[in-house]
């Protein structure tokens, strides 16, 4: 039977990989719940944003100044690539499509620049960490966790109390009276878009402070951030996130418990209960 | 009318110079030498797809230097599998039928090699493989393996690894074997299980994660828990990263540890890998430095990967491997004069090739040979054999943390 430290240390680990897991997702979802956009590319993007941070941190700058840079060139990236989208009248399955192809791009210029090899960010945030009641809290886990914790509060905030939120979610529900009642949808939509790359990018670089980098790993996060989003539903702004942290800790306990080997059945177990006894919840 | 001695011996010896020179001419009318392959020149295992390919042209451009074989150049036809063994088997086709290559060359990894060994079968080309990881796979018999592990490596190797430790300074009571369901890592510590269980150390850990794990925290916390004397990890690429940056995360310094098929480069420069332990079949020292090109071949790769910004610019398994196998493929054309697949086959396993690994034969089963795995332990930042002695660069030996 584990020890109560390995298991409490295996919820903690299973809470900072999730908030992760719904940081990447936060995006994911705003863009699949309010635009009808199924954006493939978003895991391409945080990976760049994560080489891109990799890149700046080993010529000097501080990982986290990084961001400064990194989340207003994806944002206008984001806000280019829906702008496409809508100049094409890409549908939402036809979006899956671009996107994929986009992501296979976006892999192909990060190998041409960085090479195929793993990249490991050396930073003085990984060498510190805390030790509370005998548990070990990692500094670049801790960074992530709060961000991932901020961030959906924020856009929480500003879908719901905000007119700019008001707006995205009548959108959302139906764009002809939305457009009818003077919501610019055009503007929001770019918005949007805009901040979900941004989003992305931020993902990204907690991945270059707490991961080993290569470009095949994008894939790696592709159907647990998706797992992530349906089960928190789409177009919502804390659902990742406690989605995230859920299935993390599951994964977590089940390694912890059991075998290493059955943590991705977890996911995917809860995601196909949550379709069969809810399946209205990831529409 | 006698005609005089020298008049008759100058026209025959002028005749066979004028054949000779035809022939030559001839020859060298018959253009280049092909030799076909593939290599993951993208997609997750162009990492080390790459040292493949920066050797391959090291090898091809060091013969055409010496005048080719058989008196002809030699030109490479490189393809890109793209990492996908099913890729991989129709561009060896496409090489076999539609570019017309003389010569096969294996590609890069255990899914892509067997599926070349396919291709290779149904057209009785010989095909020479730089590290396929399941040596009981390999059925063809004018398939040849440059990678020295042997014929039975899941007992081999992991035997040659416990000497090493019993040799050291804290011989392991208990093991830790944690490991990756890769299929050529999870052959392997199974046999390291049963072998540290014949050797009578105590198993107290025993975990398996799926290829791609992502979060490698709970492992290192079972690790940590389990406070075992040696952690055996059946690492492959990524996995020895992730998990060391994991027990870093918690304190965790395992007393002894061992990854088996590691990315080498990330590894040794990580400073949590100090004392790590590997395997391998060359390193850049005495006495692999010592064999036939070795010297040559290890300043002209380091000049060419440091050009190419690869992280690591050092020869280690995979150069080594894919070095030998051209060695390999040039003894068998050399030796029969010819490209029949056949007869090159045949000389290869009936004899024993010098190669930068050593003198290897190919007699056994699968055409495996000896087991020359050797243990390598990361110190001072470099990888360094230590095991066994006679392999061994100024007496370095074993150390524990």
């Amino acid at each position: 039977m584990p020890s109560a430290t390995l298991l409490a240390q295996s919820v903690l680990s299973g809470v900072f990989v999730g908030a992760l897991y719904g940081l990447l997702g936060l995006g994911l979802s705003l863009s699949w719940g309010l635009l009808r956009l199924i954006n493939l590319a978003h895991f391409a993007f945080a990976f760049l944003a994560a080489y891109l941070c990799w890149q700046m941190a080993t010529m000097g700058m501080d990982p986290l100044l990084t961001l400064a840079v990194i989340v207003p060139l994806f944002f206008a990236i984001g806000a280019a690539l829906h702008w496409a989208m809508a100049r094409f009248a890409i549908t939402p399955f036809n979006s899956l499509l671009v996107t994929f192809g986009l992501t296979g791009i976006v892999e192909a210029l990060i190998q041409t620049i960085w090479t195929a090899d793993f990249r490991k960010l050396e930073s003085s945030y990984g060498e510190h960490r805390f030790k509370l009641a005998g548990l070990y809290i990692p500094l670049p886990e801790l960074i992530t966790l709060g961000l991932a914790v901020a961030l959906s509060f924020a856009v929480w905030a500003v879908l719901r109390y905000t007119d700019l939120g008001k707006a995205l979610r009548a959108s959302a529900e139906d764009a002809p009276i939305a457009t009818a009642f003077g919501i610019n949808q055009r503007r929001n939509a770019l918005l949007l878009a805009g901040t979900c790359s941004a989003l992305a990018s931020v993902a990204g670089v907690c991945l270059a402070l707490g991961f080993t980098l290569a470009p095949s790993q994008i894939y790696a996060w592709v159907g647990v951030v998706f797992a992530a989003v349906m089960l928190g539903g789409l177009g919502r702004a804390l659902a990742p996130l406690i989605a995230g942290i859920v299935i993390g800790v599951s994964e977590a306990v089940t390694m912890a418990v059991t075998a290493p080997s059955w943590a991705p059945l977890v996911s995917f177990a809860l995601l196909i209960a949550i379709l069969l006894f809810r399946p209205g919840r990831a529409a | 009318m006698t005609q005089h001695p020298m008049t008759r011996r100058a026209v025959i010896g002028a005749g066979v110079a004028g054949l000779a020179a035809a022939s030559g001419l001839a020859q060298a009318q018959q253009g280049p030498i092909r030799i076909g392959s593939t290599l993951a020149l993208t997609g997750p295992l162009a990492a080390t797809a790459q040292i493949h390919k920066l050797v391959g042209e090291i090898y091809v451009e060091q013969a055409n230097k010496r005048g080719g074989w058989l008196g002809r150049q030699l030109e490479w036809v490189l393809k890109d599998d793209q990492s996908k063994p099913d890729l991989a088997r129709t561009l060896y086709e496409q090489l076999v039928t539609a570019d017309k290559v003389d010569l096969l060359m294996g590609p890069y990894a255990t899914g892509a090699i067997l599926s070349a060994m396919g291709v290779a079968q149904r057209y009785d080309k010989v095909l020479v493989h730089h590290t396929l990881g399941v040596p009981s796979l390999a059925k063809y018999e004018r398939a040849f393996p440059a990678w020295s592990l042997g014929s039975e490596p899941a007992t081999t190797v992991p035997n040659t690894l416990f000497d090493a430790l019993a040799a050291g300074p804290k011989p392991p009571k208990t093991i830790a074997v944690v490991t990756s369901k890769f299929p050529s890592i999870q052959f392997m510590s199974a046999g390291a299980r049963e072998v540290a269980k014949k050797r009578g150390l105590e198993e107290v850990l025993f975990l398996e994660w799926e290829f791609g794990n992502r979060d490698f925290g709970p492992i290192a916390n079972r690790i940590k828990d389990a406070k075992p004397d040696f952690v055996f990890v059946g690492a492959i690429g990524l996995d020895g990263n992730l998990l060391l940056d994991a027990m870093k995360k918690i304190e965790y310094v395992p007393p002894q540890h061992f990854y088996l098929y590691p990315a080498p480069g990330p590894l040794v420069t990580l400073p949590e890998a100090k004392n790590a332990l590997s395997v391998t079949i060359f390193e850049e020292q005495p006495p692999f430095t010592n064999n036939p090109g070795a010297a040559e071949f290890v300043k002209l790769y380091r000049e060419r990967a440091t050009a190419a910004k690869l992280p690591d610019p050092s020869v280690e398994v995979q150069a080594g491997a894919s070095y030998t196998a051209w060695q390999i493929l040039e003894a068998g054309v050399t030796a029969t004069k010819g490209l029949d697949d056949k007869a090159i086959a045949s000389w290869i396993k009936a004899n024993r090739i010098d190669t930068i690994q050593g003198k290897l034969r190919f007699d056994g089963t699968g055409n495996y040979g000896d087991d020359l795995m050797r243990i390598k332990q990361v110190q001072g930042g470099h990888w360094t054999v230590v095991w066994p002695k006679s392999h061994t660069n100024a007496g370095a030996t074993l150390q524990a943390n």
